[in-house]
């Protein structure tokens, strides 16, 4: 047991310098560990918690009751383009929705299977389900439905979320250089973590627009009163004007969306009001150019998000692929709408559902705080060690000292975050760590006591106190992995560190000690041993 | 070097002697604390029932009544504050309003104005919201790995022992949850994220202390078939008692320092730590060792363990 041939001490030394190495950069100044650290050496770094570095987390989380409503109205755009444009023509009446499905009545009941049959082959498979996207039905022998399914809708939003994060990432950080980090989270959340903002609202602003754009005809033939009223002409919707002082009647048909933009500035139009300059792609400044040239001195109503932000009179045919948006904009609001419109439209609506925001002062005292308590907290056990077990006592602080660079080590090829709980985490494992070490000397003081010869007694002391080691261990790792399962947030920060101690803690304290009294054994032959 | 020893060898304490009077006394005290926390209710943070938190950092000491009066001015009577680690700094809590997102960032946005106005300097940075139903699932989370932390670890220990012991675990278990809730339910701290935590911590460690001693136990079992079982738990106690302490004491001082050096924003996640280690080494030897007792384990519990070389192992083992 106490025989350490020579290539398992090297193994040993060769584990712990290892782990230590993989802990150098956490320990060093950022920069220097960027700059100076030389590159063929591990440089991965433990990264602080925004609790820590201060920051803004964000989760969002898809508007569902949104998303529907999309799907819907894009499901319409579909049907009247498939039915009514190709070829063979199918004659249909109005389409609309109502009850969550879309539905039309064929005209011609003898065209009633062609019309199914050709809705049916646009519908898609839904992975792993078995069920299409679509449910295409007949009822009252002439009228069609068409209603989303639950598998359909669940992974429309999925998919959208995946769109959704990349939006959301170009928009926090359209150069792409932040440390920044946008996930998906479950089926229709995504997280945003961005260290070192202190202005949450900024960016709930940037996320918040979904930056649907649309350019449609204004109707002219439209009656006022009614319109007043919220009812429009067939084939018209009544939009209300961004500013909140009237309504006003659009086309329902869209003339150019924003999906063909290519470029977005804020600029400035001859009067000196900020304004958004946008630029199309080569199909829809060809379409831009078509419409306004069909629609010379008609009203266009400039749509974002569902809002009318402006209506100008088109004076002159704008050939270009070059337009301004104009609006009541201050220089900010400007520039984020032309941050979003750059950005791609959100898929989906994002609401936020759960922010926390913490200063970077109130991190900078946290982190100073924890460290304090942290080396306090070692020195105390360090010390308490050495004039419990005296020379055992030194063994186990050793094991603690590597334990703890093994941790960060670890942490950092994990590319784990401390945060606060993960420091108190890291002040328990230590703790806690003493514990194998104090079981191992306990039961060689009481081998002794029982009138071992020295090896004897430091042999059994290890073999004896192992299950008792193991099984304390265990019911800690159980622990740990339900928080880590089952946790979020801060617990999940506890939980790590809480694991990787347990497992660097078990190997140092069992395996390094034993590997030093060992040597000193064989070496000293010590005739007894103070204990 | 005179080395410390806290526990003198052959120490030797007649802890069962005591043993009926400090579980009914303390197992009553658990389920009155149990009552009372259902009676009195626990000072939920907004992750566990949704709403807004800023934290405001004055330049100088502020009086407590008299924010209180400029907030209550500024529309927000249902706005709650706390002094938060100094006079100089104050948590105020409000419930989300009714409406969109923008109703509830126009709140903060109104409270950081009029803090601003009132009070030239001040730093409102921090603040966390949080919205119905993610607190809602942040609860339900925080309740289910509780749950099944207990659960988890009480089977474990009832396959590597005996059904006894699980039994032993989990009323230990019970028992020191339910005086740690008691504690929260009586000084109102906040219950948060980090709580939870505190308490996994504690179950944790508690189980880590009843495992030691049950190990003891089972190893005394084989060696001293003779024995009766109180003489062999109190055997089994003092031998392990050294080891209880000197361990209790190194936590302590780790706890210790982290509860008094240690950032505000953990206070509660180390005063749940530190309460927990006292009543875990109380209960690990007055609440999971009687239970052995009361379950009726005797050494042939463990019989069938070395069966061939005592003879025909019993079906079933356990007594």
């Amino acid at each position: 047991m106490l025989d350490f041939p020579r290539w398992k001490v090297l193994s040993i030394w060769g584990i712990i310098l290892f782990g230590i190495l993989l802990s150098i950069p956490s320990l060093m100044p950022k920069q220097m560990a960027e700059e100076q650290y030389p590159g063929f050496l591990p440089s991965a770094r433990i990264s602080l918690g925004l609790d820590l570095a201060g920051g803004s987390y964000l989760l969002l989380e898809a508007d569902e009751p949104d998303a529907a409503k999309q799907r819907l109205q894009a499901m319409e755009d579909t049907i009247q383009t498939e039915l009514r444009r190709n070829e063979p023509r199918v004659r249909i009446g109005d389409v609309s929705t109502s009850d969550g499905r879309v539905s039309f009545m064929v005209r011609d009941p003898a065209q009633v299977d062609e019309a199914v049959e050709r809705l049916r082959a646009i519908t898609q498979p839904v992975a792993l389900t078995g069920r299409r996207d679509w449910d295409v039905a007949v009822v009252d022998s002439t009228r069609v439905t068409v209603t989303p399914t639950e598998e359909g809708a669940r992974a429309a939003i999925s998919d959208a979320m995946t769109v959704a994060r990349d939006v959301v990432r170009r928009r926090i950080d359209p150069s792409g250089t932040k440390e920044i980090t946008v996930r998906t989270s479950g089926e229709k959340r995504v997280e945003v973590m961005v260290p070192g903002v202190e202005d949450p609202e900024a960016l709930k602003d940037l996320i918040g627009q979904t930056a649907r754009l649309e350019f449609k005809l204004v109707d002219m033939s439209a009656d006022p009163a009614l319109v007043a009223q919220g009812r429009a002409p067939a084939g018209s919707e009544v939009l209300p004007m961004a500013d909140g002082t009237a309504s006003i009647a659009v086309q329902r048909r869209v003339m150019v969306s924003g999906d063909q933009l290519v470029d977005a500035k804020q600029a400035f139009d001859q009067d000196g009001n900020p304004t958004v300059s946008i630029t199309f792609n080569a199909a829809g400044a060809r379409r831009f150019g078509r419409v306004t040239q069909e629609n010379v001195n008609k009203p266009f109503a400039i749509i974002l998000d569902g809002q009318v932000l402006s209506a100008p009179n088109i004076n002159e045919p704008i050939l270009g692929g070059q337009a301004q948006i104009m609006g009541n904009f201050t220089v900010d609001s400007a520039n984020q709408l032309a941050i979003a419109l750059s950005s791609g439209k959100l898929p989906v609506k994002l609401n936020v559902i759960e922010e926390r925001t913490v200063s970077a002062d109130l991190g900078k005292d946290s982190i100073e705080k924890g460290v304090l308590a942290s080396v306090v907290a070692t020195a105390l056990v360090l010390l308490y060690m050495l004039v419990t077990y005296g020379r055992f006592g030194v063994y186990a602080n050793m094991a603690l000292v590597v334990n703890a660079f093994l941790i960060l080590g670890v942490m950092a090829v994990f590319n784990a975050s401390l945060t606060l709980p993960g420091i108190a985490g890291f002040v328990l494992t230590i703790g806690a760590a003493v514990d194998a070490n104090v079981l191992i000397n306990e039961r060689i003081r009481e081998e002794q006591r029982r009138g071992r010869k020295t090896l004897d007694a430091i042999e059994s002391g290890y073999k004896e106190a192992s299950t008792a080691i193991f099984d304390a261990n265990i019911t800690n790792t159980i622990a740990a992995v339900i928080m880590l399962y089952f946790g979020s947030g801060p617990i999940r920060g506890f939980a790590v560190v809480l694991l990787i101690g347990i497992i660097t803690s078990v190997y140092t304290a069992v395996n390094f000690t034993r590997m030093l009294v060992g040597l000193w054994v064989r070496k000293a032959r010590p005739k007894t041993l103070e204990i | 070097m005179k080395l410390l020893k806290l526990v003198p060898d052959n120490t030797n304490i007649d802890f069962m002697r005591w043993r009926k009077v400090a579980i009914v006394i303390t197992m009553s005290l658990a389920v009155a604390s149990l009552i009372f926390t259902a009676y009195r209710g626990l000072n939920l943070g907004i992750d566990f029932v949704g709403g807004q938190v800023v934290q405001a950092e004055f330049e100088k000491p502020v009086d407590i009544e008299e924010l209180r009066g400029n907030v209550a001015r500024l529309g927000l009577a249902d706005a709650s504050i706390q002094e938060f680690g100094s006079p100089t700094t104050f948590q105020i809590r409000l419930p989300i309003p009714d409406g969109d997102e923008g109703a509830a960032n126009k709140v903060v946005s109104d409270l950081r104005a009029g803090l601003e106005q009132a009070y030239p300097g001040v730093d409102v940075g921090s603040g966390q919201s949080v919205s119905g139903n993610v607190s809602e699932e942040l609860a339900m989370d925080g309740a289910l790995s509780l749950l099944f932390a207990m659960i988890g670890i009480a089977t474990y220990i009832w396959f590597r022992f005996e059904w006894q012991f699980g039994v032993g675990a989990l009323a230990t278990l019970f028992h020191d949850i339910s005086l740690l809730l008691g504690f929260f339910a009586w000084t109102q701290l906040q219950v948060d994220l980090n709580i939870v935590a505190a308490f996994l911590t504690v179950v944790g460690y508690t189980l880590n202390d009843t495992v030691v001693i049950y190990d003891r136990i089972r190893e005394n079992l084989r060696k001293y078939r003779k024995m009766g079982i109180v003489e062999l738990i109190n055997f089994s106690l003092n031998e392990t008692l050294s080891r209880t302490i000197t361990t209790s004491v190194a936590l302590l001082l780790a706890i210790g320092a982290l509860l008094l050096l240690g950032p505000e924003v953990i206070f509660g996640l180390t005063i749940a730590i530190f309460l927990g280690l006292f009543i875990g080494t109380y209960s690990s030897i007055y609440i999971s060792a009687p239970i052995l007792v009361m379950t009726g384990v005797t050494p042939d519990s463990f019989v069938h363990d070395d069966a061939p070389a005592v003879g025909p192992a019993r079906p079933g083992g356990a007594a």
